[in-house]
C-alpha cells in the first residue's frame, strides 16, 4: 500500500508538459518574450513565402535531362545545362578521351587530403606520399612520360586548374611565407626593412593587380626568347600574393613563443638555424595550423580570379557554357551548381580548421 | 691578456660583422635582381617601341565610361578617365562600407538572438556566403538582373515611381532646387555643431555629473537644421518622375545594373565576415560587466552607451577596418562585370596605350594609398583607445 502511494507522488513529481519536450523547446527558444514570438510568427512568414516555391523551382518543375530548347518550355530550374555540359564544366577543354587522367588525379588529391585530416597520420613517410602524389598529379595532367600522350598546359582548365592552382599555390607560399615571416622578426635592419615592405605592399594591393601583373608583365621581365605559359604566371602571382598572408599568420605564431624557448635554445648551443628548426617552428607552426586552413580557402576562392585573365577555371568554364547561345538564359542554374562545389569544399575545410582548433586547445 | 681575445676572433665570427655581411650580401641579390628584371623591361619595351613614364596621361582617351561622378567625354585625357575610375571605386567602397556595416550588424546581433530561427538563419547565412567566391556573388546577382527582369518598356513597377528593368533601376528623386546645397550646408553645421555640444556635455558630466541628453539633441540638430533651410527656400515638393522615353528611361535617377550587382555582391559576402567580427565583440564582453553596470544601479541604454559599446568596440573596430579594406581590394572585381572601377579604366587605359609597367603601377600606388591611409588611421585610433591600465 506505502509503495503505491510513493510511486504516485513520483508520477506527480513529473515537469508540466509545457516546459519539456517539443512545447518546452519551442517556448523556451522560440517564444520566451513577446519581441521573439513576433520575430518567429515574421520569420516562419517569410520563410513560407520564400522556400516553397523555390524548392518547387528547383525540384518539382525543374527538368533534368533534356536540350536548351527543351528547357525553355518548363517553368522550373534547367538542371539540363550542367547534366549536358558536365565535362566541360568540370574539365575544361582537356582532351575529351582523356578525362580519365584529370580525374584520377583529382581522386589522388581527395584522397591524400582525406587520409591527412587525422593528425595521428601525420608523419615524414606522409610527406614524402604528398611529395610522389603531387608529382604524379602533375605528371597526369602534363604527360609526355610512360606512354601518356602530353597535353598541353592551354588545354587545361575546369576543377583541376583550380584545385591545381590553389593547391600548388600554398604548398610553394608556405616556405615563403615562413621565411618572409623569419625575416621581419630579425633583427638585421636592412632584412627586416625589405620583408616588412614586401608583406605590406602585397597585403596593400588586390590580387587582380598581381594577375595583371603576372599576365602582361611577366613576360617583359625575362630576356628574349624565354617563356613561361599563362598558368604558371598566374600561379607565380597567386604564390606572391599568398605568401605575404602566410607571412602574417606565421608571425602570430612566432610572436606567441615565450622568450624563454629562445634562451633555452641558445643556452644548449644551438645556432639560429638550428633554434628555429629544431625548436621555434615546429611549435609556432603548429599553433598557427587553424589560421593556416583559413588561408587556403581564401586562395581556393581566389583563383576564381583568374578568369578576369582569361584561364580557363571551374567560373570560366561554366561562364563559357552559359554563354553559348543554346543555353542562353539558364545562368541562375549553373552558377547556382559550382556554387554548391564551392561551398563544399570551403565548408569542409572551415569544419576541418574548427575542429582542429578544439583538439589543438584541449592540448594545451 | 685583452688583446689576445680580441685577436682570437677572426671578423666572418663576430656576429655585429657578419650581420653587416649578411645583409650587404641580401641587398646586393635584391638590387641585382632588379637590375635584372628592369634592364629586361627595358630592352623589350623599345623592342617593341612603347615610351615609357607617365605622358600617356595627358593624351586623349578616346573611350567614353558609363558612369562618372564628375564630367568627362571621350574627348577627356586619360588622366581624367582614370580620376574618374578611383572616384567610382570610393563611391562603391563608401556605400557598400555603410551598408555592409548595417547588415553585417543586424546578422550578427541576429546570429546570438536567443531565438533559435533567427540565430539558426543567421548562422546559416553566414557560412554560406563566406563560402563561396566573391566573383561568382558577382556574375550571380549581375545574372538575375539580366535574366529576370524584363525590358525598359515592361518595366517592373512595385510602386509608383520606382522601375525595375534590365537597363538598372530608375527611381524618384526631388526635382533639382537651390535650397539642396544649402541644405547640405546646414547638415555639416549641424554635425559640427553636436561634435561641440558632445565634447561640451561630456565634460559637463565629468564635472558635475549631470548627465545631458545628448542623442536625443544632436538627431534633433542634425535633422532640424536641413529641414528649417528647406523651409526657409519655401519647402519645394516637385519631384522628378522617371518616365519611360524612347528605349530608356529619362529623368529621376538612374543606377546601372552593373553597379547594383557589384554592390549586392560585395554587400551580402562582407556583410558575413562583419557580422562574425560583430559577434566576436559582443561575446568578448563578460557578462559580469552587465550585471556590475544593473547593481550600481545604471538604466539599459546608459548601460549598453558607457559599458558595453566602449569594450566591444575595442575588439570589432580593428578586424572591422580590414574587413573594410577587403570590400575596397574586392571592389576591384568591377572589372568582371563591367563597372567602370579603377582597375576597369586602367585596364581599358593599358590595352589601348601599352603602357603596361606604369598602369599596374598605377593600380598598385591608387591601392597602397588606400591601405595605408587607412592603416595610419588605425594606428592613431589603437592609440586613442588603447586600454589605460593602473
Amino acid at each position: 500500500m506505502e509503495e503505491a502511494v510513493l510511486q504516485r507522488q513520483a508520477e506527480e513529481l513529473k515537469p508540466p508538459v509545457t516546459s519539456v519536450g517539443v512545447i518546452g523547446w519551442a517556448r523556451a527558444n522560440l517564444f520566451s518574450s513577446p519581441v521573439n514570438s513576433i520575430l518567429t510568427i515574421v520569420t516562419v512568414f517569410l520563410l513560407w513565402k520564400t522556400v516553397p516555391p523555390l524548392l518547387r523551382w528547383a525540384f518539382i518543375d525543374s527538368v533534368w535531362n533534356t536540350t536548351g530548347a527543351e528547357c525553355r518550355g518548363a517553368s522550373g530550374a534547367c538542371w539540363s545545362i550542367i547534366a549536358t555540359n558536365l565535362r566541360f564544366i568540370i574539365f575544361g577543354f582537356f582532351p575529351n578521351e582523356l578525362h580519365w587522367r584529370p580525374f584520377v588525379a583529382m581522386m589522388i588529391l581527395f584522397g591524400l587530403l582525406f587520409y591527412s585530416r587525422d593528425r595521428k597520420h601525420w608523419s615524414k613517410y606522409l610527406g614524402y606520399a604528398w611529395i610522389i602524389g603531387l608529382f604524379t598529379m602533375g605528371l597526369l595532367m602534363k604527360g609526355g612520360l610512360f606512354g601518356l600522350a602530353p597535353v598541353d598546359s592551354s588545354k587545361w582548365g575546369g576543377l583541376p586548374l583550380t584545385l591545381l592552382l590553389s593547391v600548388f599555390g600554398l604548398t610553394a607560399a608556405y616556405p615563403l611565407g615562413v621565411v618572409l615571416a623569419l625575416g621581419r622578426q630579425s633583427k638585421m635592419h636592412a632584412v627586416k626593412l625589405l620583408c616588412v615592405v614586401y608583406i605590406e605592399m602585397i597585403r596593400g594591393v588586390p590580387l587582380i593587380s598581381l594577375l595583371f601583373m603576372g599576365s602582361i608583365i611577366f613576360p617583359l621581365f625575362l630576356p628574349e626568347g624565354i617563356n613561361i605559359n599563362a598558368i604558371l604566371r598566374a600561379q607565380i602571382a597567386i604564390i606572391l600574393f599568398t605568401g605575404a598572408y602566410i607571412a602574417e599568420v606565421v608571425r602570430g605564431g612566432l610572436q606567441g613563443m615565450s622568450r624563454g624557448q629562445y634562451e633555452a635554445a641558445e643556452s644548449i648551443g644551438l645556432n639560429y638555424y638550428l633554434t628555429m628548426r629544431l625548436v621555434i617552428l615546429p611549435q609556432a607552426l603548429k599553433i598557427v595550423i587553424p589560421p593556416t586552413v583559413s588561408i587556403l580557402i581564401s586562395a581556393f576562392k581566389d583563383t576564381s580570379l583568374v578568369v578576369i585573365i582569361a584561364l580557363f577555371d571551374l567560373l570560366k568554364t561554366t561562364q563559357t557554357v552559359v554563354n553559348n547561345p543554346e543555353w542562353m538564359g539558364f545562368s541562375r542554374e549553373a552558377y547556382i551548381f559550382i556554387a554548391i562545389l564551392y561551398f563544399l569544399g570551403c565548408f569542409s575545410m572551415s569544419n576541418y580548421s574548427r575542429k582542429l582548433e578544439r583538439e589543438l586547445s584541449r592540448e594545451d | 691578456m685583452d688583446t689576445v681575445v680580441a685577436e682570437k676572433i677572426p671578423f666572418w665570427l663576430d656576429p655585429k660583422k657578419r650581420a653587416i655581411m649578411y645583409q650587404i650580401a641580401v641587398l646586393a641579390l635584391v638590387g641585382l635582381l632588379a637590375y635584372y628584371l628592369v634592364s629586361n623591361t627595358l630592352t623589350n619595351l623599345e623592342k617593341q617601341s612603347i615610351a615609357t613614364g607617365f605622358g600617356f596621361l595627358q593624351k586623349e582617351s578616346a573611350f567614353e565610361i558609363g558612369e562618372s561622378l564628375i564630367p568627362y567625354s571621350a574627348a577627356s585625357s586619360y588622366g581624367r578617365a582614370l580620376l574618374v575610375g578611383a572616384l567610382n571605386t570610393l563611391k562603391v567602397a563608401f556605400i557598400g562600407i555603410v551598408f555592409t556595416i548595417i547588415l553585417g550588424t543586424i546578422v550578427g546581433v541576429a546570429r546570438l538572438s536567443t531565438n533559435w530561427l533567427v540565430a539558426k538563419l543567421a548562422a546559416i547565412y553566414i557560412e554560406v556566403m563566406q563560402d563561396i567566391p566573391v566573383l561568382l556573388q558577382l556574375f550571380f546577382w549581375y545574372a538575375i538582373f539580366y535574366e529576370i527582369l524584363p525590358g525598359p518598356r515592361q518595366a517592373l513597377c512595385p510602386f509608383n515611381g520606382l522601375f525595375l528593368c534590365n537597363r538598372g533601376v530608375a527611381f524618384t528623386i526631388p526635382e533639382a532646387h537651390p535650397a539642396h546645397k544649402y541644405m547640405l550646408l546646414a547638415f555639416l553645421v549641424g554635425c559640427g555643431i553636436v561634435y561641440l555640444i558632445r565634447r561640451w556635455a561630456k565634460k559637463r558630466h565629468e564635472k558635475t555629473g549631470q548627465p545631458f541628453p545628448v542623442f536625443s539633441v544632436s538627431i534633433g540638430i542634425i535633422l532640424g537644421l536641413p529641414l528649417v533651410t528647406w523651409w526657409a527656400f519655401g519647402a519645394p515638393v516637385k519631384m522628378d518622375v522617371p518616365k519611360l522615353v524612347g528605349f530608356n528611361f529619362k529623368g529621376g535617377m538612374t543606377v546601372s545594373p552593373e553597379f547594383i550587382a557589384l554592390l549586392l555582391g560585395l554587400v551580402l559576402y562582407t556583410a558575413a565576415f562583419v557580422a562574425e567580427v560583430v559577434r566576436a565583440g559582443i561575446q568578448s564582453v563578460s557578462k559580469g560587466q552587465r550585471e556590475a553596470a544593473m547593481s550600481i544601479g545604471l538604466r539599459p541604454t546608459p548601460i549598453l552607451n558607457l559599458v558595453i559599446l566602449p569594450q566591444a568596440l575595442r575588439v570589432i573596430i580593428p578586424p572591422l577596418t580590414s574587413q573594410m579594406l577587403n570590400l575596397t581590394k574586392n571592389s576591384s572585381l568591377a572589372v568582371a562585370i563591367g563597372f567602370p572601377d579603377f582597375v576597369s579604366v586602367a585596364n581599358t587605359t593599358i590595352n589601348q596605350t601599352g603602357q603596361a609597367v606604369e598602369g599596374v603601377a598605377l593600380i598598385m600606388a591608387v591601392y597602397l594609398i588606400f591601405s595605408l591611409s587607412t592603416s595610419a588611421f588605425m594606428n592613431w585610433y589603437n592609440k586613442k583607445v588603447k586600454l589605460v591600465e593602473r
